[in-house]
């Protein structure tokens, strides 16, 4: 058994863990965050991204020890307690999600495509961030939608902060 | 229409949670003293079980047990059972071979659960799986349905002699043959539907507790319709009785029907719990979900259809194999006879059909409902015809079908079908004004200017929602009664719980439900909350698929509101001395029609339950239960173009418009409806354009990972363009039709009439990958 | 996954004496090929030693027009440098499509190249621009480097620490996705280096990434698309699968060079 440290959605988080556990199944057995979900083994859903260092991540392809150190963060802390990051929002009004399952993932790729792409992102660039994603219910077509909105919300946002 | 009742765009009340992590899916449920399953697998397609030692297995470290498919039996659970009676056309029942949960003595397919290990971790209980020493005698194995009916091929269970499990046939031989001899013209092709894995995005889960103070079984799981599941678990496998048994179906991540059946691992999880002492969970991983998740389609089709003189179909013959894999699944037998053939009528007025299906046992994972069920491959064998059929006629393919379509309502088709209400011309009409149908001659031209080759094809889908009624399903062989139940509980301050049997994996029934409510009462949206998903909680119900929880569970609400309706008119009028007739509800009030008096409905609510003054000799509270056996099918049905440019020379198909029209029938909520149409298109596409399940010849599957079965994902599709129309369905008391499947059943020939039409020729099956089309090109030139 | 021991290497000879201290161990770097593999239980390492934590590894320097990047620099890096862009936008372009953003922001150079998996696109990118591979030990010419299927001229320890090239006059890269795993089912890169012209080809050939000599001749004599009509792709060599088959990836080579040529103007 190896500590791991880390600090999640603002707090400092350890625990113990084999070596060989994935980030994800400590994120969501060791710390109780089942908001990110597991959903192929072979690094392609995206059902388990999150953010480590400010970067989506697969949390299903990094051990527990690799990020010991990092700061992260899951769906469960993107907003405030009750509150929708812009991006959760847009997904609820453009009725960008169904089952619920690839959710937490999406908004995270969401979020990180925005903030390394936002203000420039089209459908195309949209369609293409979501390459490491997988929806089964949607077909995207509002998922797309509501990144584009939550998009030009976030501009309109930073702009009226400038 | 109020801005949350019945035709509202309302925002789904689930969403809150997805969209913050909070879901509770069955992989996140934990209870104290719980331990890991994994299943040891037969690694063969088709092998004699010699021997299973698991002394090693069980020496390792973390292991709690190892149990068996010996031990399970002498338990006394039972097989596993398809649901639904098929009788061959010479008047014998289907030969179903037996399922044993846990492998006994023969695998017959890769990934048939031999064993069961529980350990105190995943890790720990894959690493003690992988010890077991498992003796097989190999026996050789067969794939193809074609080559599993062949003489000589490897016999997969004894109960079923050449692998024929029933042949079976509907409507009129004599009647098809005379009119075919007769014709002026015969379009004959043949018809390949792709095998295909159902992925939704959630892998199946199960947690097993077993209350040894209580002699109770409580099972988690990810099931479209837990009440079947405990029924199935209860009458057939012995696990429990149905009073010792609670199933619950949290949130569940899609399902698509793969999640309607009943696996060996819910049942082995519980019993294994029991056995061991400890509460037992089971998560597949998705090479798990590849191997023994039930398939869809898989059918091969010899079709001839008949013309006049002027062009009117005067017959269609069908001829069909159909892949029902290892074992017979649930419903597994009723969607190549009931939901398939039922359909071959389409839109159009055939005067004699005949179709022929057969099916058949393979070394493979069973085969069952996956969304459509049937109803695609029934769509996509008629729209590949009628393309066909006008190619070779020198007629337009819209012209085609206006020639064909019915126009009366109500019609009897040759095959059981009788189609309430419809206006088939509306939809493509609508469908080929929204593409500029018109316009693809100047766009093709373009097209060819830049070296591309662009088509379009269309594609006119019927389909059947909502099967029913439960006497006319059971004289056709079903096990089970499919109607649904509801109960409207009003609380004492007013506010709602509506338990309902149908269950919702990602369908928004706790919003759409509850706009029903809101809508028929006047009362806030926020005030009713939907109860689904748990034997516990809700009486009985028959859960959801076939898109059936609007036209047949919704009616169940309709029912039940009815009631709670009519005894909140009968206290009302008591309380204002009014006539009972003279009660209306409006906006969260019950008013006396024509004066200024009212009583609020929380009042109302209250008088209920307070019964200090209620009408003499009724019983107190405002709570009322309601079951609804629909009096027919609905009959969606809808236009799909679709508009393609390929790349010659790289074969690769660029969807340059996808254009649906459809009839539902009246709409609740249509967000939510054309979420499902998005959905449904793009597993149409997907079937079109990117998956196949294949195996090689000794069984093993190739397409066990999204490495190589192609999920369409968000760059391999465009954004779809839809409208609706509406002939309300006569048959409900809401008018709605279903909305679910008509995406996938509508879309793959509407695609593959497009390429073919690109390519200009016929020569090419599902799915279109680039090197298919490509190759396909190669023969054109 | 199969039991496995972590180890953190602070800087490049921490972590070749813990892998020669682990004789059954392997270098993980951004891991997106190994964890995935391990969890798969294809692969058993006993022991992983982490080079994602060792400065002097990571990062793009630029002199010139010598380019070095360093092994644990991820994708999503090369793929956004502004300065690498700027004198060779294609290996930028190569790395800003492989895998997804998320793989690419923990995927690095070194793990991709020393896997060399058939499909991989670094591969073709560094043997078409003729790179060379520096170790802990030693520098590699690419074309020496790269010596069969997931097969390198790796010695037993031996670790990559940076890839070295000049930036060429021109190059271009084009790649056909293979439609379920989105890996390159062929991908050709091409240069015009002080060298002469090279052509790299991976995803296609049935012992990995190899150079095209046919397609190197036409266009050192002409460079245009054009220049590649004539020439034979020999389908016997190819990798036939279930999502493409020897002459169909022969086709693909053939267009995706085209497509290449004409992307680097």
């Amino acid at each position: 058994m190896t500590k791991v440290t880390l600090t999640v959605n603002g707090r400092a988080m350890s625990g113990e863990c084999e070596d060989r556990t994935l980030l994800v199944h400590f994120i969501r057995e060791k710390l109780g965050l089942t908001g990110t979900h597991v959903g192929c083994d072979t690094t392609q859903c995206g059902a388990c991204v999150i953010h480590m260092d400010g970067l989506s991540v697969k949390s299903c392809s990094i051990l527990a020890v690799q990020a010991s150190g990092s700061t992260i963060t899951t769906i469960e802390g993107l907003a405030g307690q009750g509150e929708l990051h812009p991006v959760q929002a847009a997904f609820k009004e453009h009725h960008g999600l169904q089952c619920g399952f690839c959710t937490p993932g999406m908004v995270m790729t969401a979020v990180d495509l925005i903030n390394r792409e936002g203000g420039t992102l089209t459908e195309e660039t949209v369609r293409a961030g979501l390459e490491g994603n997988i929806c089964r219910c949607t077909g995207y077509h509002n998922i797309v939608k509501a990144i584009l909105a939550a998009d030009a919300e976030m501009a309109t946002g930073r702009q009226a902060a400038e | 229409m109020g801005v949350e009742g019945i035709g509202a765009r309302v925002t789904r009340k689930e969403d809150k949670r997805f969209l913050t992590g909070k879901g509770r899916y069955t992989d996140d449920m934990t209870v104290p003293g719980m331990k890991y399953a994994y299943f040891v697998r037969s690694p063969y397609a088709h092998a004699k079980i010699k021997n299973i030692d698991a002394t090693a297995a069980k020496a390792m470290p973390g292991v709690i047990d190892l149990l068996d498919g010996k031990q399970l039996q002498a338990d006394g659970i039972g097989n596993l059972i398809c649901g639904w009676m098929i009788h061959s056309k010479d008047g014998t029942p289907m030969k179903m071979g037996a399922w044993h949960p846990l492998a006994v003595d023969t695998v017959r397919y890769v990934g048939d659960a031999i064993a069961i290990v529980v350990a105190d971790s995943y890790g720990e209980a894959r690493d003690a799986a992988e010890a077991v020493v498992v003796d097989y005698e190999q026996l050789p194995a067969v794939t193809g349905a074609v080559a599993a009916l062949a003489s000589g091929a490897p016999q997969i269970h004894p109960e079923a002699p050449g692998n024929l499990i029933f042949d079976w046939q509907i409507g009129e031989p004599d009647a098809v043959d005379q009119a075919i001899a007769a014709a002026a013209h015969v379009t004959e092709i043949e018809i390949l539907n792709n095998r295909l894995s159902p992925n939704p995005m959630e892998p199946r889960a199960t947690l097993g507790i077993y209350d040894t103070a209580e002699d109770h079984y409580t099972c988690y799981t990810t099931s479209q319709n837990p009440h079947v599941a405990r029924l199935v678990m209860s009458a057939f496998y012995n696990v429990a009785p149905e009073n010792k048994l609670r199933v619950i179906a949290p949130d569940v991540g899609g399902g698509f029907g793969s999640k309607i059946y009943i696996y060996p691992e819910e049942i082995i999880c519980l019993w294994a719990s029991k056995k061991t002492g400890v509460p037992v969970k089971w998560t597949s991983d998705r090479t798990e979900a590849f191997l023994t998740d039930a398939h869809g389609r898989d059918h091969v089709s010899k079709v001839k259809m008949a013309f006049d003189a002027n062009n009117r179909i005067t017959a269609l013959k069908v001829d069909t194999i159909a892949n029902l894999g290892a074992y017979m699944s649930l419903f597994s037998s009723a969607v190549p006879t009931y939901l398939y053939a039922t359909l071959l009528s389409g839109q159009y007025a055939i005067p004699a059909i005949h179709a022929n299906v057969r099916t058949v046992y393979t070394n493979t994972v069973p085969v069952d409902a996956y969304r459509g069920a049937g109803r695609p491959e029934a769509t996509y064998l008629l729209e590949r015809t009628m393309e066909t059929a006008a190619r070779e006629l020198g007629v337009s393919p819209a012209e085609l079908r206006r020639t064909n379509f019915i126009r009366s309502f109500p019609y009897q088709t040759p095959v059981i079908m009788n189609y309430d209400a419809g206006d088939y011309e509306a939809s493509l009409n609508a469908a080929m004004q929204a593409a500029d149908w018109a316009g693809f001659a100047a766009r093709r031209a373009q097209s060819e200017a830049r070296g591309k080759k662009r088509g379009i094809g269309m594609s006119c889908y019927i389909e059947a929602c909502g099967i029913a009624p439960s006497a006319a399903v059971g004289s056709l062989g079903a096990g089970v009664g499919l109607w649904e139940s509801a109960e409207v509980r009003v609380n004492a301050v007013g506010t709602i719980e509506v338990l309902t049997g149908s269950h919702s994996h990602g369908q928004g029934h706790e919003t759409t439900f509850a706009q029903l409510v809101a809508g028929r009462l006047g009362v806030p949206i926020e005030s009713i909350n939907i109860v689904h998903g748990d034997t516990d909680k809700v009486q009985m119900g028959m859960g959801t698929y076939g898109s059936r929880s609007g036209a047949v569970g919704m009616s169940a609400i309709v029912k039940a509101l009815d009631k709670v309706e009519a005894k909140a008119k009968k206290i009302a009028a008591h309380l204002m001395e009014a006539s009972e007739e003279d009660i209306v509800i409006e906006n969260g009030e019950l008013k006396v029609a024509g004066t200024d008096k009212s009583v609020p409905w929380f009042q109302v609510a209250l008088a209920s339950y307070t019964a200090h003054n209620l009408p003499s000799g009724m019983e107190p509270g405002l709570k009322e239960t309601a079951f609804y056996d629909p009096s027919n099918f609905t009959f969606p049905a809808g236009c799909y173009i679709a508009e393609v440019e390929i790349d010659p020379d790289t074969g690769e198909t660029d969807i340059v418009q996808f254009v649906a029209a459809d009839d539902f029938g009246n709409i609740i909520n249509p967000m939510i409806v054309e979420g499902q149409v998005h959905g449904g298109i793009a597993q149409g596409i997907g079937q079109a354009l990117l998956e196949n399940v294949q195996y090689d010849e000794n069984g093993q599957l190739l397409t066990a990972s999204y490495m190589d079965y192609a999920m369409p994902r968000a760059d391999d599709l465009p954004s779809f363009s839809l409208s609706h129309q509406n002939t309300p369905c006569p048959g409900n008391p809401l008018g709605i039709k279903g909305c679910g499947e008509a995406g996938a059943i509508g879309s793959p020939p509407a695609l593959i009439n497009a390429i073919t039409d690109a390519i200009g020729h016929n020569k090419l099956t599902m799915p279109a990958t680039p090197m298919k089309v490509w190759q396909a090109l190669q023969t054109a030139h | 996954m199969y039991a496995t021991s972590y180890h953190r290497a602070s800087s490049v000879e921490d972590a070749v004496k813990l892998k020669s201290a682990n004789e059954e161990g392997k270098y993980l770097s951004g891991g997106m090929t190994l964890i995935s593999t391990m969890k798969q239980r294809l692969a058993a390492p006993s022991d992983l030693i982490d080079l994602r934590h060792i400065p002097a590894i990571r990062g793009i320097r630029i002199e010139g027009r010598k380019v070095t990047i360093g092994a644990a620099t991820p994708h999503a890096d090369v793929a956004a440098s502004r300065e690498l862009a700027a004198i060779c936008p294609a290996i930028c372009k190569l790395a800003g499509h492989i895998g997804d953003p998320h793989v690419r922001h923990m995927g690095t150079i070194g793990g991709s190249i020393a896997n060399n998996d058939p499909a991989a696109d670094y591969p073709a990118g560094l043997l078409g621009l003729g790179a060379t591979i520096v170790t802990d030990r030693r520098s590699l010419s690419a074309d020496d480097f790269f010596t069969g299927l997931f097969e390198t001229a790796l010695e037993e320890g031996e670790m990559v620490t940076s890839v070295t090239f000049d930036a060429p006059e021109k190059a271009g890269y084009a790649k056909f996705n293979n439609p379920a795993s989105r890996f390159a089912m062929t991908g050709v890169f091409v240069a015009k280096t002080a060298g002469g012209v090279r052509v790299a080809v991976t995803g296609a050939g049935s012992s990995g990434v190899f150079r095209h000599p046919g397609f190197e001749q036409a266009l050192a004599s002409n460079w245009s698309p054009d220049a590649l009509s004539n020439v034979v792709v020999d389908a016997s060599n190819l990798m036939s699968d279930l999502h493409a088959n020897a002459e169909y990836r022969a086709n693909l080579v053939k267009v995706m060079a085209k497509r290449a040529v004409a992307s680097a103007g």
